[in-house]
């Protein structure tokens, strides 16, 4: 049986869903150039004026927004909304000035936990199950959404947060739960401890919620199978709001957007041009219904699919691939984004050279990064103590940029490989963007 | 008063001292001691060869990071005891060994250590008060042949 938890929206007609966007987009584009002067500056240097744009079919001619331009923009010069009217900030996981701070008012919590609580239903979770929710709590919004959603929806929340594993079992055999959100890393480390510890026969959840992070469907049924559940993904970002932007469905197969907050384009992330439905691209977001931090036309990185195919379930919300790629060198890592450029600061500041490769691994569903840095003569002391202070300078600095822990390992000059003559920053061996 | 060590670094890999000691092969370079420190991804290799400079040429032309630095070099009596004779020397001069490591000549009823120090002046000093004098570069050569 299929559960909605907004049905009139979520099986809408094309047309209706077309007609509510348009109508949302010019009220917000109208807004946004009224309240917001970094907005204002951008559309008329662009030659747009809100004048120009009556619906979805005039949204190429907005400029995109990306996270260079929130980040010159920290903390609140896109607020489109007086801070009195704010109930909430959440913040990206970013270091070292790379933060972007996202503001709620009252509605836009609202609307969040509505997405979440949506995701909640398509998985099949009504009031009567118990919701354990693994994800961190604080700045991420992965805890903050999913918990509303629960509430949302009536059903009975636990707010775990991240981490505790003994405690985490505890609570989901003592107290039956029956849907867990977390990280699917997580999701497969509580799955494999469960199953170790012989109470599999404990615990009684039937659906999980895993976002946050690339996961494979290999590591899907994997989960599916040693709980014996069945695991959906979910997909937001806290610029756009957070988990919820878009959800799966008993289908499995594509999260659908929730189009009435969030309008999606594919565009190439060279050219900018829109691309049809089908192509690969980058995905785009603009928000029609956030009243604090509206974004328009916010490009992701995220390299996506689109499918407006009807659904089995019988939403009509367009649908998105995981994430098939990044448009830069992000790489998110433990959950946490780890862009190249940030490791290489830092070798740098240490005094290494910036002939590096990171290597990328995940191992028993947790993620390792190792660089490797070559060696050099100024760096190279005969006291073995020497360098590995240095080497463990080295990492304590890059901990302290990235937020995760990475491994360093020295290497002999001209070790690591080089095409054209640049080395390859990036191995990533985990295998998580086969599509 | 002191003698010239060269370093290496090497990684701590399967081949990695062997290839090592092809390319010194390769330029005739004669070992006189060898001591190896290593972690888990990677060694130092420390040599006393019978020609520093050419061998310093030699690993940097074959692309390998390596140092000279000065150590002491002293001569103890192949005996029980004379080892720790020598240390409580340095140690009761407030010297601190940053490593050592020990080789042997064609001197007969001689052993030989290797001191690396952070004052080899101050050390040799104390070491000469004891009326135990530290070998030279030259010396070195001698003990060989």
């Amino acid at each position: 049986m299929q559960h909605y938890f907004a049905p009139e929206v979520e099986t809408a007609s094309r047309e209706e869903l077309t007609k509510l966007q348009d109508q949302r987009l010019v009220e917000t584009v109208r807004r946004v150039y009224r309240d917001v002067p970094y907005y204002r500056k951008k559309m008329d240097a662009a030659g747009v004026s809100p004048d120009d744009i009556h619906g979805t079919a005039d949204l190429h001619l907005l400029p995109f927004l990306s996270k260079e331009d929130l980040r010159s923009q920290y903390p609140d010069g896109l607020l489109a909304r007086p801070v009195s009217d704010c109930v909430r900030i959440h913040s990206t996981s970013g270091t070292t000035g790379r933060r972007v701070v996202a503001y709620y008012t009252q509605n836009d919590v609202d609307m969040w936990e509505e997405c979440c609580a949506r995701a909640l239903a398509a998985a099949g979770a009504t009031k009567e199950d118990v919701v354990q929710v693994c994800y961190g709590y604080g700045l991420f919004t992965g805890g903050a959404g999913l918990h509303g959603g629960s509430h949302k929806l009536g059903s009975l929340t636990l707010p775990m947060s991240s981490g505790n594993t003994d405690r985490q079992i505890q609570f989901m055999t003592d107290l039956g739960a029956t849907v867990l959100c977390c990280t699917p890393s997580y999701a497969a480390y509580l799955a494999e401890t469960i199953c170790e510890r012989g109470l599999r026969d404990q615990i009684r959840l039937k659906a999980g919620i895993f976002g946050a992070e690339a996961w494979t469907e290999e590591m899907r049924r994997e989960i599916e199978e040693k709980l014996g559940i069945r695991a959906y993904d979910i997909y937001g970002l806290t610029e756009i709001s957070g988990p919820g932007v878009a959800y799966e469905c008993s289908e499995q197969n594509g999260m659908h957007i929730n189009e009435d907050n969030f309008i999606a384009e594919i565009i190439d992330p060279v050219t900018g041009e829109v691309l049809p439905d089908g192509e690969k691209g980058e995905l785009v977001f603009t928000s029609i219904t956030k009243e604090a931090f509206p974004l328009i036309r916010y490009r992701t990185k995220d390299i996506c699919i689109l499918n407006r195919e009807k659904c089995a379930c019988g939403r009509t919300f367009v649908r998105m691939t995981k994430p098939l790629g990044r448009s830069d060198d992000m790489l998110i890592v433990k959950g946490v984004n780890v862009f190249p450029s940030q490791i290489e600061t830092v070798l740098l500041n240490n005094g290494y050279p910036a002939n590096y490769q990171i290597i990328v691994t995940r191992e028993k569903h947790t993620d390792n990064i190792e660089v490797q840095v070559e060696m050099t003569s100024e760096m190279f002391s005969d006291s073995l103590k020497e360098v590995t202070a240095r080497e463990k300078a080295l990492v304590a600095d890059l901990k302290a940029m990235l937020g995760i822990k990475c491994d360093v390992r020295l290497v002999a000059p001209k070790s690591i490989e080089r095409s054209e003559g640049k080395a390859k920053r990036v191995i990533d061996k985990r295998g998580l963007y086969k599509g | 008063m002191t003698v010239k060590q060269i370093s290496v670094f090497l990684e701590n890999r399967p081949g990695m001292l062997a290839e090592f000691t092809k390319v010194l092969e390769k330029a005739n370079i004669d070992l006189r001691a060898l001591s190896l420190a290593e972690n888990e991804d990677f060694g130092i290799v420390r040599v006393i060869v019978d020609d520093a400079y050419a061998t310093i040429q030699t690993l940097k032309e074959n692309g390998y990071i390596c140092s000279m630095t000065p150590v002491l070099a002293v001569e103890i009596p192949d005996k029980p005891g004379a080892l720790v004779k020598m240390l409580t020397i340095l140690g009761d001069g407030g010297v601190n060994l940053e490593y050592t490591y020990a080789f042997l000549a064609k001197k007969p009823g001689s052993a030989f250590m290797i001191l690396r120090v952070a004052d080899a002046k101050a050390a040799a000093d104390i070491l000469l008060q004891a009326g135990i004098r530290p070998i030279c570069q030259d010396e070195m050569e001698e003990l060989f042949k």
